[in-house]
């Protein structure tokens, strides 16, 4: 079950991510947006959504560098694997909140207007609920981290998911041991990647896709074809 | 290829770059774009236009795409107009273009609708009941007919199948012609202009039945009083094109950017030519930016204005004869020359009638009409004459004189020429000291100023004193005409009436501005010959003495030459009234190819009669009649009972007109062995038949089904709103009048108020309007894209389609095939019922009919014992028509024999029409009774257009003709070069078609000039159609002399008295000011229409509003936007306020029609949600206006009668402390 759930599972939640993106972005072109509710309401989404995208995305890059950075740089660079435990558990512990309160902010907003109300579907629910939850888990991870503040687990972590992205096998036995909220957590954040295509999140494609911005020409001029 | 891998294309996706790598041509995908393209795709595009009574008359292309309708564009494919002329194209305005909004909307009514209580107690019935049965059980029962009429308004609707409520309705008719008579079944639909084909539908499905089409024109308060007075003509106006070769153009409250948009353009082009202009208007309106001039006088005191205008014309251009094309003019044209008799009154003398041939000696050789021929002096043999063209010789001219009808300057008695002599100064046999009737609150009422005048001898003996109308006319307007005496002025700057200087107290303009218009716009007229033009509209007409304002208007017009020249004239622009190819219309929609007459009624009579609100009449007739008045003639009578004995003497229609069922009258004398007419004539003098109007309250007179089509009566011109629901519904209502304290009538009876007179309440619409809302029965009509129908304009000189774009939507029907389906219903269940009947009709005195001769001098009453009752002379005429209910369904579908059995016409002219009806014949296909077909709306369509002269060349030609035999004059010319026209409906699909010239109207349609009223009457000579046959500054009828509108008067508007009884009566702390409630036409909306369009609601403020002054707001509390509630003894309503410098002080101004539907909250007044803009209006009769059997003072459908002004109401303003939405539901049992 644990070689399934985390040695096999995280390639169909990726393949999934993938090739759902793909496919989605070549069918739907015109459902391929954030659907953002701004012009419904402004009330509290400013705040709320600042709050959650600068948190979200900190955790996400966290997350990223954090775990895929070889512990051999971490060593070179001279972080004690405590101290990058520190790192990560307040470095976390804040952007994870700010997350957490604009997600709050979010969800009281849709519910609270009797037309956002109307407007959400039963994957806005989905979307928001699974990030609030994985958020929750993760945050509750910090609280386990703090009985072993050595950096231990960490590292074990780190390994599974550099074991993933290489396609090495035995990822699974890594995080056999762990505990569970961490296993919840894993999960939940895998999963949220299945449903990443299906729902507004592919929004987040576009998102980094702006970057490109910061290097086109001033000016663009498309051709007659 | 791949979305995604075009994104990966990095390295190609350069092409080239450009201003040192700033720019740069990318390869990307452009297949995007296809979404933005397909959007403005479509399949077809079919041609169509708004029928929304908005006069633009514009032609639109509707797009379709997979059976959708998309989108619409102005159409730019109007034939040419002359080189020298701006194209009329593009037509259209934001409002049109929101429309396909509306198709696919949540506001399209889809399905039949029935109030959910009357389905209830009709389904129970029908269970054991027949369908007459059934609606017999429901509505004799006091507590089930109470039952859903008091739920009026508040929802509660069910959907039903078109086979039950076809049945519902079907029923109601027929138990309503059987228990109380078919004159008790009433239709409203306006304008028939905006839709023919839908509005004929209706209206010959009653005129078939025996039912009553009500008058609308009048009601609106389009109709201007003044036109059928002094012209003898509806109105008639020039096309917008006119206004281009105008010269001199004042736009004198008509606002026209916002109400006339695609024409708009002419306005401000013609200024490129050096025309000046000048805006009149008393608030800025946005046609005031557009005038080279503003001026503003306080509302309701244009005619104060046009006056002093008058003074100055008068003073500097005609007293001395300063301008000879202006004393030609009037000579030929107008009724200057013509001789009034002046009758002793007090110290002197007051202007009487006219001198008729037929007061002199020998009836001055006229063996027919004398009556009927005024009076006037040939200067050369200083001899009395009838000149040609007097009304007495348009109907049964004797032998020898027969063709004289014209304006030849011609004795009409040996055809030598004269020249008509205008003033008797020089000649007179003494001077008078005639009296004029003086209203602005000066300190005498009646003003003697010195007229020469002549002695006559009359037949009996006696002499009398006579003047011309033009010396009465420059004392009136107190120009000093070198006779002495007081009251009149030397200079501008003296305060006499109707100086300059005096209109500035009334007016606030000042006294320099006036004269240097005047004397500009009549310098101009004078070099030009006519080439002044005033453009007027609703914001001088809906006050309750419009015809004051408009006759000093015209008067100014008629003194410089101006009207019926191009480029020149009285320029009216109110409703869409033009019908243009009305003759061809008339007997489709009347159904008088089947039988004569048909039923008709004044809107404004009816409405106040069965609206019960007569019982809360406050102004009396004390307080309107002039100063030489009879006063003990009028004192005990109420406004109704001048409205009764109009009726009862045949002057005004009745709805319903007997007291007994008209199908029982005929039974009865035929039983009795004896003529209907006769027997009813009896009865009536005996006392034991009453007509309807004398007792409107009781049960046997109400109206008890009414159809609404194509109109919004409830929510946009029901005047007294709140009367409306709390009488004719019997629902929620929010008067707050009291009666008790009411003007009580003395010929009329008082019965306690009914409630909830009307049984059945059907509303045909595409939109679920404030009248659906208040309906019994909704019907699910097709919109404007999805139907086939004419539509024309007093705009244009075009004729073009409705057009069905795509079949009319879910369970819609097009208005034709909805009375079409009625007709074959009513037909199943009322033929066996009721068989075939003999119906008494009664018709009022016709205009442009003999019967316009009715009552030459004082007006007796039968009833009073004054005079004999005569049908047709001193009661309305009687005919028996005999109505085969078995047929109905078979006459609806098929052209009736009677056009070519007898004949055609229109406007007092017949032709024979037989070939028209052949051709019809292989048009239209021919039914199984012999008869022409006309199945479906294109098949009535080519019945109007293969009879109407103007768009059929034979019958112009024909009609030419007919009117050549009485004028002497051959007019056939106009025609010719178009005879071989033929316009058809496939025809005005493809472009737009010019209307052919008809005398129906007073222009002409050429190559050469634009249409202008009144052309034909100068060019042609054919006479108005007026006692005098010319255009009249002198009303001599014994009422108009009574009220002083014998000559123009400046009227201060009146007092209606429902301000006082709720000033600080439930106070809510907020500040009250009191504001005189003007409403013109929106921005936003056409009338009702679009005031609920998604569209056009973003555009503006989103729901009803009101505009204030900047001091006005300051005095009341209020900022902008702040919500405030406006109301008076009549009602309440709620709103938002713009806060506005565009509005004067004083001044409330609410855009009219604003639906009730779209966020209107509670109303702390009355607890109940707020109301429109006519929930604090109520309508007032003027008797004036219900004069009839006089020449061109006769009655005529939409031509002349009672108008529902409404502009003279003061409103309490006051910002809302509580804005309650009413969100809960409505308790069970509460009082409605």
């Amino acid at each position: 079950m644990n070689d399934f759930l985390f040695g096999i599972y995280p390639y169909i939640a990726l393949a999934i991510f993938l090739f759902g993106s793909l496919v989605r972005f070549e069918r739907e072109q015109y459902s391929w947006k954030s659907e953002s509710t701004q012009l419904i309401r402004r009330g509290q989404l400013r705040l709320g959504s600042y709050l959650f995208h600068i948190g979200i995305l900190m955790v996400f890059v966290g997350h990223l560098g954090g775990l895929l950075t070889p512990l051999a740089l971490w060593d070179a660079l001279g972080v004690s694997h405590g101290v990058k435990q520190m790192i990560a558990m307040v470095a976390g512990g804040v952007f994870g909140s700010m997350a957490l309160v604009g997600l709050a902010l979010m969800i009281y907003r849709r519910v609270s207007d009797a037309r956002l109300r109307a407007m959400t579907t039963w994957r806005d629910k989905l979307t928001l609920g699974w990030i609030g939850v994985t958020l929750l888990l993760g945050l509750s991870t910090i609280l386990v981290s703090r009985d072993h503040l050595d950096g231990h687990m960490m590292t074990l972590f780190m390994a599974w998911a550099q074991h993933i992205v290489t396609c090495r096998p035995d990822a699974a036995a890594l995080v056999a041991d762990a505990p569970m909220v961490f296993k919840l957590h894993m999960l939940m954040g895998m999963t949220l990647f299945v449903i990443f295509p299906f729902t507004r999140l592919v929004h987040v494609w576009s998102g980094f896709g702006t970057a490109s911005y910061l290097l086109r020409a001033w000016q663009v001029v498309r051709p007659r074809q | 290829m791949s979305h995604f891998l075009d994104r990966l294309k990095f390295l190609s996706r350069t092409r080239e770059t450009f201003a040192d790598g700033h720019g740069a041509v990318v390869n990307e995908d452009r297949k995007w774009e296809d979404g933005y393209r397909n959007r403005w795709a479509h399949d077809k595009v079919v041609r169509s236009t708004h029928g929304v009574n908005c006069t633009g008359s514009c032609s639109w292309r509707v797009f379709v795409k997979n059976g959708l309708i998309t989108w619409e564009l102005q159409q730019t494919d109007y034939p040419r107009t002359r080189p020298d002329l701006p194209n009329h194209e593009p037509r259209g305005c934001p409002r049109g273009a929101s429309y396909s909004w509306y198709v696919y909307s949540a506001q399209r009514v889809k399905y039949p609708l029935i109030r959910g209580r009357l389905a209830a107690l009709w389904r129970d019935a029908r269970k054991t009941l027949g369908p007459i049965e059934a609606w017999q059980s429901i509505v004799e029962d006091p507590i089930k007919a109470a039952s859903y009429k008091q739920v009026r308004g508040q929802g509660g609707f069910v959907r039903a199948q078109w086979d039950e409520v076809t049945e519902i309705i079907a029923a109601a008719n027929a138990y309503t012609i059987k228990q109380y008579g078919p004159d008790r079944v009433i239709g409203f639909s306006p304008i028939p202009a905006m839709s023919m084909v839908s509005y004929a539908a209706g209206a010959r499905y009653l005129g078939l039945i025996g039912g009553v089409p009500l008058s609308f024109y009048d009601w609106y308060c389009d109709l201007p009083p003044a036109s059928p007075q002094v012209w003898g003509e509806q109105t008639d106006v020039p096309e917008s094109a006119d206004w281009y070769n105008s010269t001199y153009l004042m736009v004198w409250g008509s606002n026209i950017p916002m109400t006339r948009t695609p024409d708009a353009h002419f306005y401000t082009e013609v200024r490129y030519k050096g025309t000046k202009t000048v805006a009149v208007s008393s608030d800025f309106g946005e046609m005031a930016k557009f005038g080279d001039l503003w001026m503003a006088p306080r509302q309701g005191t244009d005619a104060a204005l046009a006056m002093a205008m008058g003074h100055v014309v008068l003073n500097e251009f005609h007293k001395n004869g300063q301008s000879a094309y202006f004393r030609d003019y009037g000579k030929q044209y107008t009724d200057f020359p013509m001789l009034v008799m002046l009758r002793q009154h007090g110290a002197g003398v007051v202007p009487d009638h006219f001198l008729r041939a037929s007061m002199l000696p020998n009836d001055l050789g006229e063996t027919v009409n004398p009556d009927w021929k005024t009076v006037m002096v040939d200067a050369d043999s200083g001899a009395l004459v009838v000149p040609n063209g007097t009304i007495g010789s348009r109907w049964n001219e004797a032998e020898g004189r027969k063709g004289k009808w014209n304006l030849e300057m011609k004795n009409l008695a040996d055809g030598c020429d004269i020249d008509p002599q205008l003033s008797l100064k020089g000649t007179h046999d003494q001077i008078a000291s005639v009296g004029f009737s003086c209203f602005g609150g000066e300190a005498e009422d009646l003003l003697f100023r010195n007229v020469p005048a002549r002695r006559v001898a009359l037949k009996d003996g006696s002499i009398a004193l006579v003047a011309t109308v033009y010396d009465l006319m420059l004392a009136n307007y107190g120009v000093d005409n070198g006779m002495g005496g007081e009251h009149v002025a030397s200079a501008y700057d003296q305060d006499i009436p109707y100086t300059p200087a005096w209109q500035v107290k009334h007016t606030g303009v000042p006294a320099r501005d006036v004269e240097i218009i005047a004397r500009e716009f009549a310098q101009n007229a004078h070099d030009t010959q006519g080439k002044s033009m005033v453009v007027v509209g609703a914001a001088l007409n809906h006050w309750f003495h419009n015809d004051m304002t408009y006759r000093g208007i015209i008067n100014l017009l008629m003194m410089c030459g101006c009207v019926g020249k191009s480029g020149g004239g009285w320029a009216h622009y109110v409703g869409q009234e033009k019908l243009r190819p009305q003759p061809g219309w008339t007997p489709l929609a009347f159904a008088l190819d089947w039988q004569r007459p048909a039923r008709q009624m004044n809107g404004t009579s009816f409405f106040y009669a069965h609206t019960s609100q007569w019982r809360h009449e406050r102004l009396g007739v004390s307080e309107i009649l002039g100063p030489t008045a009879d006063a003990a003639r009028y004192q005990d009578m109420a406004l109704i009972d001048f409205n009764a004995k109009a009726e009862r003497m045949g002057w005004l229609p009745s709805a319903p007109q007997l007291e007994t069922n008209p199908l029982d009258v005929a039974r009865q004398a035929e039983a009795a062995g004896v003529n209907p007419v006769g027997f009813a004539a009896q009865a009536l003098k005996a006392g034991t038949l009453n007509m309807s109007c004398d007792d409107p309250d009781n049960p046997k007179n109400f109206p008890r089904n009414l159809f609404v089509w194509r109109s919004n009566l409830l929510g946009s011109s029901g005047k007294g709103h709140e009367y409306f629901l709390k009488y004719l519904l019997g629902t929620q209502n929010a008067v707050f009048s009291d009666e008790t304290d009411a003007i009580k009538p003395t010929e009329v009876k008082i019965r306690p108020a009914a409630e909830g007179k009307l049984d059945l309440l059907t509303v045909l619409d595409f939109r679920m309007s404030t009248t659906c809302l208040y309906g019994d029965i909704v019907l699910p009509t097709a919109t404007w894209y999805e139907k086939d129908d004419l539509n024309t304009s007093d705009m244009h000189p075009f004729i073009h389609p409705l057009s069905e774009a795509v079949q009319p939507l879910w369970q819609s029907k097009s208005d034709w095939e909805i009375y079409k389906a009625i007709a074959a219903r009513f037909t199943e269940i009322a033929g066996p019922y009721l068989g075939t009947q003999k119906d008494l009709v009664l018709t009022p005195l016709m205009h442009d009919s003999p019967g316009e001769l009715g009552q030459p001098f004082a007006p007796k009453d039968w009833k009073l014992g004054e005079c004999d009752l005569i049908p047709g002379k001193t009661a309305p005429n009687m005919t028996v028509v005999e109505r085969d209910y078995t047929r109905i369904y078979e006459k609806f579908t098929t052209v009736g024999p009677l056009l070519k059995k007898v004949n055609n016409g229109g406007k007092g002219i017949f032709w024979q029409t037989g070939s028209e009806i052949d051709e019809l014949a292989l048009l239209n296909g021919v039914a199984a009774n012999g008869q022409p077909r006309l199945n479906t709306a294109i098949d009535a369509a080519e019945m109007i257009l293969t009879l109407a002269p103007e768009t059929n060349g034979h019958v112009s030609v024909k009609a030419w003709a007919a009117l050549s035999q009485v004028t002497g004059r051959d007019h056939t010319h106009l025609a010719r070069g178009r005879e071989h026209d033929k316009i058809r409906f496939r025809d005005v699909q493809a472009q737009p078609r010019k209307i052919i010239s008809s005398p129906t109207w007073s222009g002409i349609e050429s190559e050469e000039v634009s249409y202008n009223a009144g052309y034909t009457n100068v060019h042609e000579m054919i006479p108005w159609r007026t006692l005098t046959g010319r255009q009249q500054f002198y009303q001599d009828h014994r009422w108009m002399l009574d009220f002083g509108e014998g000559l123009c008067a400046y009227k201060p508007p009146v007092d209606l008295k429902t301000v006082a009884p709720m000033l600080n009566k439930s106070p809510n702390g907020e500040k009250e000011i009191v504001l005189n409630f003007i409403t013109p036409h929106q921005k936003w909306g056409i009338h009702s229409t679009y005031s609920d369009n998604l569209r056009m609601l973003t555009l503006s403020r989103g729901g009803p509003h009101v505009w204030v002054s900047e001091a006005d707001a300051i005095k009341a509390g209020l900022v902008d936007n702040d919500w405030v509630e406006a109301f008076n003894s009549n009602g309440t309503l709620t709103a938002r306020v713009v806060v506005s410098q565009r509005v004067p002080d004083g001044m409330i101004l609410m855009y009219h029609a604003q639906e009730k539907i779209v966020n209107v909250p509670g109303a702390e007044m009355s607890g109940k949600r707020g109301g429109i803009h006519n929930s604090v209006t109520r309508t007032v009769l003027k008797p004036t206006h219900m004069i009839g059997g006089y020449a061109q003072q006769a009655y005529g459908f939409n031509y002349y009668g009672t108008v529902g002004a409404n502009r003279d109401e003061f409103v309490i303003l006051r910002k809302m402390k509580n804005v309650d939405w009413l969100q809960t539901a409505r308790v069970e049992g509460e009082k409605a």
